[in-house]
Parts: C-alpha cells; structure tokens; sequence
C-alpha cells in the first residue's frame, strides 16, 4: 500500500524520479520472491497434493490402485454426525474469536492509547511469552489448573473451606479456556498495530470539537482500528475451527469437533483421501462465511 | 503389538530409521553380515534395550542392528521392498499368516532354538504362530487390554464388564479412545464374537449406553495414568502392563481383572525373514529374547508386557499381578486374542466410533 502511493505520488514528476520508481519496485519484488516461492511450496504445493487426494478412492499405498472419485465428498452428505461436528466446530470458533475480542481487544487499546514507554514494551513481552513454550504443554497445563481439586480449586478451597468445585476440566468451557489462552494474544496484537497507528490529532481534535469518549471512541478509534480487528478475527477463527489437539486433551466426553475426526482418518485408518476431502469441506465453510462477511466489512476496512 | 501412539513417536522412529539405515549401509561395506543380526521392530519394544542388546553381543559376538517400524503396514512394506535385508521380524500374531502368504517369512527351525521349550503349550503352538505342519512365529510377548478398578472405591474387584454401565460409577469411567478396542469391549459384553461381531447396531447402542458413564477419553498410556493420579476416574479400560507399572512403580491404588465376559489380548511373535542374511544369528536372538533372563530384564525397568516363556512368568514376584490375575489358568482361557481387521473393518469401526462420539457431544 505504501508503495503504491509512492509511486502515484512520484509519477508526475519528472522521467528520472520514475525510473527510479520502477526500479525501487522491481527491487521489491525480487526481494520479496524468495518470500512467495517459500510459500508456494510449503503453502500451496501441500494443499494442492491434499486436494488430488481428496479424489482418490483409496490411499495409492504398495500395490493398491486408486482411481478418481467423488464419494469422499459424498461421505460427508451421507452421514449426520459430519453436519452435526461441523455445526459444533464453528460455534466453537466463533465463542473462542468472540472471548478474544472481548478479552483481546480492551486490552490492545489500554496499551496503545494509555500505557507508555517501558511498560509497554514489558507488557507486550509478557503477552508474546506464552508463545514461546509449546502449545501441548500449555494445554496441559490448563488440565492441571482447570481440574476439580486442581490449582484453582485449592486455591478457592484454602479462603472458602465450604465451597463447591469449580472444576471444568473435560467440558466445552474448558476447551473455550484453552484455544482463548493460546489465541488471544494474536488479537491483543494486531489491534494493538492499528491502534497505535491512529494519529493522536485526530481525538484531539475530536475532543476540541466536543465529542464525549464514547463518541471518540465510536467515530474515530474504532473505525480506524477495525482493519486490525478483522485480521485478528481470520487469524483466531480459521484455525480454531479445525482445532483438534485442543478439544481431544480438555473435552473429555465432549472432545469431539470435525478436527478431530479429520485427524482420526489421517493416523487411525489411513485415509488420507477422506481426511483430505472433509479438510477441504471445512475450508470452504469457512471461506464461505468470510465471502458473506465481506460487503459489510468492505466499506468499512476499505479494501476497495 | 497394536497398541501404539506412532503418530508421537513417528518423526524420532524415522529418523531413527534413517540413521540406523545409514549405519547399516556403511557397516554393510566394511562388516561381513555373518556378524550382525538385523531386527525390525517397533522403538522402544523390548528387542532394542541397550543392556539387552550388549549382553547378546557379549554372548555371541554378534551385533544386533534395528530397523523400525511405525505402523503396521510399515512392516509390509518394508519386508517388500528389501527382501533379503532383515532377520528377525517382530510380528503381531494376526499378521503372521499373511505375512507367510506372501511369501515373507520362512518357517522356523526350532530345534535350533532351545528357549523354546520354555514356552507354554498354547502360546508356541497357537494357530497364528503355527500352521501348516510348519512354526512361522515364535511366542515372545503378550498383554491384555482390560478394565482396572480403584483399590480404594472397590473393596471387591469388580466381576463383570457390566460395571463399566454401572450408574454407581456415571462419570468415573476413563476409556480408551481407539475405535477397535471400543467395539471389542461392547461386543464381549454383548457376549457377541469380538473378532466379527454379527450385529453392529446392538454394538452401536451398546457404547451409546457409555454416554453418562465417561469422564474422559486417553490415548497414551501417559495421559491414562495422569487421569488416574488425579483421581478423575474409579474404573478405566487399559492395558494390564500400564495397570501394573501405576501400581508398583507410582505407587497407585489400582488393580485390573479380567472379566467373566473376557478381556482383549494382543500377541507378539518373532518371525524370520525369508531368505535372511544371517539365519544362524536370527535363531540366536529369538532364543536370547524369549528368554527369561532377558525378560526378567524387561520387568526391572518396568513397562514389560507378558512373556509366553512360563519359566519366566514362574520367576515374577509373588505379588506380580501379572502373576496373581492374568496368568491364572482360568483368566488365560477368557482371554480373546485379537485376529486380523480388514481395512474396511477399520474403516467401518472408526465411523462407528465417530458417530458414538458425536453422540456422546450432543
């Protein structure tokens, strides 16, 4: 985007300047190729391949000869329980995205607009450091925490001898604790970028104008950080919905979601072409949902 | 054996399996193949303990090189695509006879095997493992899966897989999440043919029953025993081996039974690969590995399953519960070894399991 107005900007100067611009540009993108051919081949290389598996019959394994079919993506109508997982899997990402953004994004405006200087960098150290211990282990750690007469319970017990148990460990809630622990600093910290960014003059002017708090907040800070906002929701909303680690170690009896039976066909029957085709079912749900979301937030974000 | 996680395990077992291969391919150029003996096997599996395998280099002077596995079709395909390569194959016995089928392994020569002698009667001449007037695979190891009970919530053992529906216990039951073990359990309590049950719907309604019992599902015998530290469950279905080492080495109130109903039981054969390059030295090794020294081995670093040498299980401490409750000849006779699933039966069983689960969710 920058680089765009750059351009525009220099273009009707004179021939030098927008040689000079062409070549700044074709510098850019020989910078950045080594970017796209890594992804290309770690992104798109695998997702291609996955596709051609979710139309085979059978996994192409020693002798087996497989041919190309539709009836993984038949598999998915045939059976209620797919719809049903499906409904559980994205209810399940939109709770976890909304707890964030509650959580999330209060706590991106406080540092970007209140908080200054070294706090600021300590605190944002602290909402990255979660991140460098492996996910598994955090998880685990929430059973711990979570369990009746875990770390909680204790702690409440020691104060209020009397007390019921508070233990939620192996049911939805649980698993709602743990993918907003693991996602919500992705919120904190795109809206924490776009907030940030909104030039300070602005609310003052807007305040010089009269408007009460709410009203900045609702004219000017909001609008101006919506773009952050929408990249935190894609960031939390994709992957929860195929989360399976998750829902398997904190859900107990109501561990199941579409990711998790998506992995069962990869490591318990081998199915890959299966486990391909309902991977990919899920994805298209889920651009489905962002494709409908896309008017309201297009004026909004400008993305014109 | 089938009860492994190899997903977890799978990336160390690869690159363990690269480099073994790698090793293997430079000693294979300096080393005549007389002095090594070349062992495909799961990691971690008994034949690849360190001690074990430097006293069986010590005794023979023949070095022991490993080769794994990370799943069962692995072990097809590798015997496939290097014939002439291995020695010793280790097999779950309901693979023996395809294995033979194809011309895979080669029959076994036991009277070069003394340790063979040792075994008890039913697990050396077991159908699987012998047939055609032929031994294709020698007894080594076995284990059950089973239900074990808290010591302190049951003053009796339970008797029956019925407990595990018990009300008494509504949400107390810790299960294990694995589609075979799961239609196995309901159809021995259906009192249905566990190997090829006739009616999957019963079965079906059978572990929708389960709904209000299960606290919690486990995959690894590591998450099991961390459900039953934290005493999230009274009853559980797991493994004997894993019962046993919670109550011996972390010191838990379990115990497990075998049920008037049954139990499910996996065994383990060691096979020779046809034509191998060093017969003399696969002879050797299975003799050393059904051996009770090296079993006695096994139990002292814990996590052992069942030897079928019955001197070795003669030499277990008294208070063994291998001792006391799975190898008593009555609980032997209840015990219905896993036969061979097709991958349709696997299929069919996985979505069995997964619509019980989504059931279990609603």
């Amino acid at each position: 985007m920058p680089r765009d107005e750059a351009g525009t900007a220099s273009s009707p100067q004179s021939g030098t300047v927008a040689l000079a611009s062409s070549k700044t540009r074709l510098a850019g993108y020989w910078l950045t190729a080594p970017t796209y051919f890594w992804l290309g081949i770690t992104v798109l290389l695998p997702l291609a391949i996955m596709l051609y598996f979710s139309f085979l019959s059978k996994m192409p394994y020693g002798k087996v000869e497989a041919t190309l079919t539709l009836a993984n993506y038949a598999t998915y109508f045939e059976k209620d329980f797919y719809h049903f997982l499906t409904w559980r899997s994205i209810m399940l990402g939109f709770h976890v995205t909304a707890a964030c953004v509650v959580i999330g994004y209060p706590a991106a405006l406080l540092l970007a607009r209140t908080v200054r200087g070294r706090w600021r960098e300590a605190i944002l150290l602290l909402i990255v450091l979660p991140f460098w211990s492996n996910a598994l282990i955090r998880i685990f750690a929430w059973t711990m925490v979570l369990r009746s007469n875990g770390i909680v319970d204790q702690a409440i017990h020691a104060v209020l001898p009397g007390a019921p148990s508070i233990g939620i460990l192996y049911t939805y809630p649980a698993i709602v604790v743990g993918l907003v622990h693991s996602f919500v600093p992705y919120m904190i910290l795109t809206c924490y970028i776009s907030l940030q960014a909104i030039d300070s003059s602005l609310i003052e002017a807007g305040r010089v104008l009269g408007a009460s708090n709410l009203t900045i907040f609702r004219r000017i800070i909001l609008p101006l950080s919506l773009p952050g906002l929408f990249v935190g929701v894609v960031l939390i909303f994709v992957p929860v919905v195929g989360a399976f680690m998750e829902p398997r170690i904190l859900g107990g009896r109501q561990s199941i979601m579409l990711g998790t039976v998506i992995e069962d066909q990869f490591t318990e029957v081998f199915n890959w072409p299966l486990g391909a085709a309902l991977s990919f079912i899920l994805l298209t749900i889920v651009i489905l949902i962002f494709a409908a979301t896309y008017p309201l937030l297009r004026h909004r974000l400008r993305l014109t | 054996m089938t009860e492994r996680t190899p997903r977890k395990r799978g990336f160390h077992r690869l690159l363990a399996g690269i480099s073994v291969l790698g090793i293997t391919a430079a000693l294979g150029a300096s080393a005549s193949l007389a002095d090594e003996v070349r062992v495909l096997n799961w990691k971690g599996w008994g034949t690849d303990e360190p001690w074990a395998v430097e006293a069986f280099e010590k005794e023979t002077g023949t070095k022991v090189v490993h080769d794994y596995i990370t799943s069962f079709p692995e072990v097809f395909t590798k015997l496939r695509t290097n014939p002439g390569y291995y020695d010793v194959v280790v097999l779950n016995a309901a693979f023996i006879g395809q294995a033979a089928q194809e011309g895979l392994i080669q029959p076994i020569d036991t009277s070069k095997i003394p340790n063979f002698a040792e075994l008890y009667p039913d697990m050396r001449d077991a159908p699987q493992l012998s047939f055609d007037g032929k031994v294709w695979g020698v007894a080594w190891v076995w284990g059950g899966t089973s239900v074990s009970y808290n010591t302190e919530v049951f003053s009796d053992p339970p008797t029956s897989l019925e407990v595990l529906w018990d009300p008494k216990y509504a949400d107390r039951v810790c299960w294990r999440d694995d589609p075979e073990d799961s239609v196995r359990f309901a159809a021995l309590a259906l009192g249905q043919n566990p190997d090829d049950p006739e009616d999957m719907d019963a079965i079906a309604e059978k572990l929708k029953a389960l709904k209000p019992q299960i606290k919690a599902f486990w995959k690894s015998g590591d998450e099991w025993l961390k459900l039953v530290a934290a005493n999230e469950c009274d009853l559980s279905t797991i493994w004997t081996n894993n019962t046993e080492a919670a109550a011996v080495k972390d010191g838990l109130p379990v115990s497990f039974i075998v049920a008037e109903e049954g139990a499910i039981a996996f065994r383990d054969g060691m096979s020779i690969a046809a034509d191998p390059p060093n017969e003399a030295g696969a002879n050797a090794f299975i003799n050393y590995m059904i051996s009770k020294d090296f079993y006695a081995g096994w139990v002292d670093i814990g996590g052992a399953p069942v030897s079928a040498n019955e001197k070795a299980i003669g030499d277990l401490p008294e208070s063994s519960l291998t001792r006391e409750i799975l190898t008593q000849p009555d609980a032997l006779k209840r015990l219905n070894f896993k036969g061979p699933l097709t991958d349709e039966q696997r299929q069919t069983y996985l979505d069995l399991w997964q619509e019980t689960k989504a059931y279990f969710a609603q």
